[in-house]
């Protein structure tokens, strides 16, 4: 013991210090509490390619499979819409889909492998809803402007045939065209790129 | 005589104890101003509903299975197997309802009377704050009974935060802690529902009302009652909030129940606003229903959403809705706190407020049609500018002179007769013969359209001059 009083410096350096030690032990303890919530290894492993037939499908139809939880559209398109999809260019914000999601092999005007099969997440780059497959041209609901393509009906936004989004509508970017490629003419499978298969 | 047991069991608890002085404090030694009205109910009625909603809710944890191949099953079993599970859950799917039915009526409140401004900030802070907690808590909620609109609800609100540049996407995954929404965001949104976030709500509301009791409250008058005090220190123009609060607020709460019971029991659906339709259709990640909204009270920040076409502004929109209410107390310059002696300039922008709010609410549960979407960016407009342009109208209005002692109004009880005077005119009752003997007690009412007339004349010229 001593008499002299409080050494404030001493008491105000020991503060601090352990404020800053306990600050940094709860960074470092909350660090796996917080990493728990992100995917677990089983939903990271959960995304298993899927195989598609499309042997059977006729022209202008659409198929819906689950890949990934997500839906995935093959879309069978008709000579006519691959004709509509060219003359859309001026309308819409990306045409090129120099700033959306495709693999290499999908980066072209019409948006696939083969210029017929189309195949796209069917979930809004905007807020994630599944647009509405709305083939038909110039329907009363959409007007004359419509040419066929997906309709978001959450917050409206327009794609042509090739997931290509129009302008002045809040979808920021075209429809993300997952990876696939074709093991046989007919056969389809979702989730592998061809230049994986090739590696 | 010898101190009962139970007297010495008291005694030895209140030593250790400061169970009287919790009570003087805060209820019988707690002084309100005397001139409450009907609004003042609002605050306890949303007490009330928390501890509804937190006692419902345990008993439908008790059935509720948080898995996304269960939930929807165990929902309908709690509502057609269980013992009064239909009732329990019925309470608390119209208690989310009554929640905000009651919380944005007490919000308004604040806005009517100033309450705040100078000295009350932080208690509308920790409000706020309790107002998003409430958001968050009833979004998760809806996720649970895992229906189309619960999906797809929470997919679109999740995504929100994709739209904020860098952290987005990483943002999104994190919260959903899958890739889309699925087992994994219903297991961790149920854990947020039914224990993270009620202890958040239950400590801001003891945050929000430990801030009040320090301060006092304020009234319709916006004037402090703590300025004037008798010689032994009370507020002259207060009251002990028990028993007289407590008592007023039974009749509130009698009130309260009756229509809450009424909802319960004939309409819990509530015509798809308060169970929407598509919520009775399993979620199904392959296709999104025709129609998305969110459930009533989150569609005026929705409609905001969906005024602005880009994703990211859209999001600031919608976010910054609720942020300019934090503001609020610095936004507002002007010296006066009640509606009463405010100048009209602010009761016109309050009314313009109150319309652009109740729009956007019915539009964000239409198509987005783009009609609509003119008339959702026209109010969403006011919305804002209610608030940023607040600090120059109200640093213009001309307020009226506030009073230093609270405003008598006289009671309906004491005009009645002198109303039915007016507008009836007194005649002697048309005897037949036979009927005399009664002749001197048989006078008539009649109605004085002439006295009608005054009466709605002067109504609508106060109700005309009360907004300058």
């Amino acid at each position: 013991m001593n008499n002299k009083g409080v050494d404030q410096s001493k008491r105000q350096f020991l503060t601090s210090a352990l404020t800053v030690v306990g600050a940094v032990g709860t960074g470092y303890l909350a660090v796996p509490f917080l990493a728990q919530m992100q995917p677990s290894a089983k939903a990271m492993a959960a995304g298993a390619p899927v195989e598609v037939d499309i042997s059977k499908m006729e022209p202008g139809q659409l198929i819906r499979v689950a890949w990934r939880g997500k839906p995935v559209w093959v879309l069978n398109r008709t000579p006519q819409v691959l004709e509509t999809l060219a003359t859309l260019d001026p309308e819409l914000r990306d045409p090129l889909s120099v700033e959306s999601l495709q693999p290499e092999s999908s980066k072209n005007p019409v948006r696939s492998i083969k210029p017929e099969v189309f195949v796209a997440v069917g979930l809004c780059t905007h807020l994630g809803c599944s647009p509405t497959f709305r083939p038909e041209v110039a329907p009363p609901d959409l007007g004359d402007k419509w040419k066929g393509g997906f309709f978001c009906p959450c917050h409206g936004s327009w794609f042509d045939l090739a997931g290509r989004v129009y302008r002045g509508v809040p979808a920021p970017t075209n429809l993300e065209i997952p990876p696939y490629r074709y093991i046989t003419d007919t056969q389809l499978i979702i989730g592998e790129s061809p230049e994986e298969a090739s590696a | 005589m010898k101190p009962s047991r139970i007297t010495e069991c008291n005694e030895w608890f209140l030593a250790r104890f400061p169970l009287a002085k919790l009570w003087n404090e805060h209820m019988t030694h707690y002084y309100a101003p005397k001139n409450f009205n009907f609004w003042y109910f609002f605050g306890s009625l949303a007490l009330l509903v928390l501890v509804n909603q937190i006692l419902t809710g345990i008993f439908l944890t008790m059935n509720y299975k948080p898995d996304a191949k269960l939930a929807f099953d165990s929902v309908e079993y709690i509502m057609r197997d269980v013992n009064w599970g239909w009732l329990i859950r019925y309470m608390h799917s119209t208690g989310s309802s009554a929640f905000f039915i009651v919380v944005y009526l007490h919000m308004f409140r604040g806005l009517l009377y100033g309450s705040f401004k100078h000295p009350r900030e932080l208690i509308w802070i920790f409000g706020m704050l309790l107002f998003v907690a409430l958001m968050a808590e009833a979004f998760m909620g809806y996720l649970l009974p895992w229906g189309q609109m619960s999906y797809w609800g929470a997919q679109v609100i999740i995504s929100l935060f994709s739209a904020i540049p860098v952290i987005g996407d990483d943002l999104s995954l994190w919260l959903r802690g899958d890739y889309v929404v699925s087992d994994a965001t219903l297991n961790r949104f149920f854990a947020f529902h039914v224990i993270a976030v009620p202890l958040a709500l239950v400590m801001l509301v003891f945050l929000h009302i430990v801030a009040l009791h320090e301060v006092g409250s304020n009234n319709p008058d916006g004037i402090e009652i703590k300025d004037s005090k008798d010689p032994w220190g009370h507020p002259v123009d207060g009251i002990p909030f028990h028993p007289y609060y407590t008592v007023k607020d039974i009749v509130g709460v009698a009130v309260f129940m009756l229509f809450f019971a009424t909802v319960i029991f004939y309409m819990p659906e509530m015509g798809g606003y308060f169970l929407e339709h598509a919520n009775f259709i399993p979620a199904d990640p392959m296709k999104t229903p025709e129609h998305i909204a969110p459930v009533w009270y989150f569609t005026p920040f929705y409609a905001i959403l969906r005024a602005i076409p880009d994703k990211f502004a859209g999001v600031i929109g919608m976010g910054g809705a609720i942020v300019v209410l934090f503001l609020l107390p610095w936004l507002d310059r002007s010296p006066v706190k009640s509606i009463r002696y405010r100048g009209g300039i602010y009761k016109k922008a309050l009314m313009l407020f109150v319309v652009s709010f109740l729009v956007l609410g019915y539009l964000g549960t239409q198509p987005a049609t783009p009609t609509a979407t003119i008339f959702a960016r026209i109010f969403t407009a006011i919305y804002f500018g209610f608030f940023l342009l607040m600090p120059l109208y109200t640093r213009w209005e001309k307020t009226k002179p506030v009073p230093k002692r609270l405003s008598s109004v006289h009671s309906l009880e004491e005009q009645l007769p002198a109303l039915i005077e007016e507008i009836t005119i007194l005649k002697p009752a048309a005897t037949e013969i036979g009927h005399t003997a009664f002749k001197g007690s048989s006078f008539t009412r009649s109605p004085n359209p002439e006295g009608i007339k005054n009466v709605i004349s002067r109504l609508a010229k106060k109700a005309i001059g009360s907004l300058d």
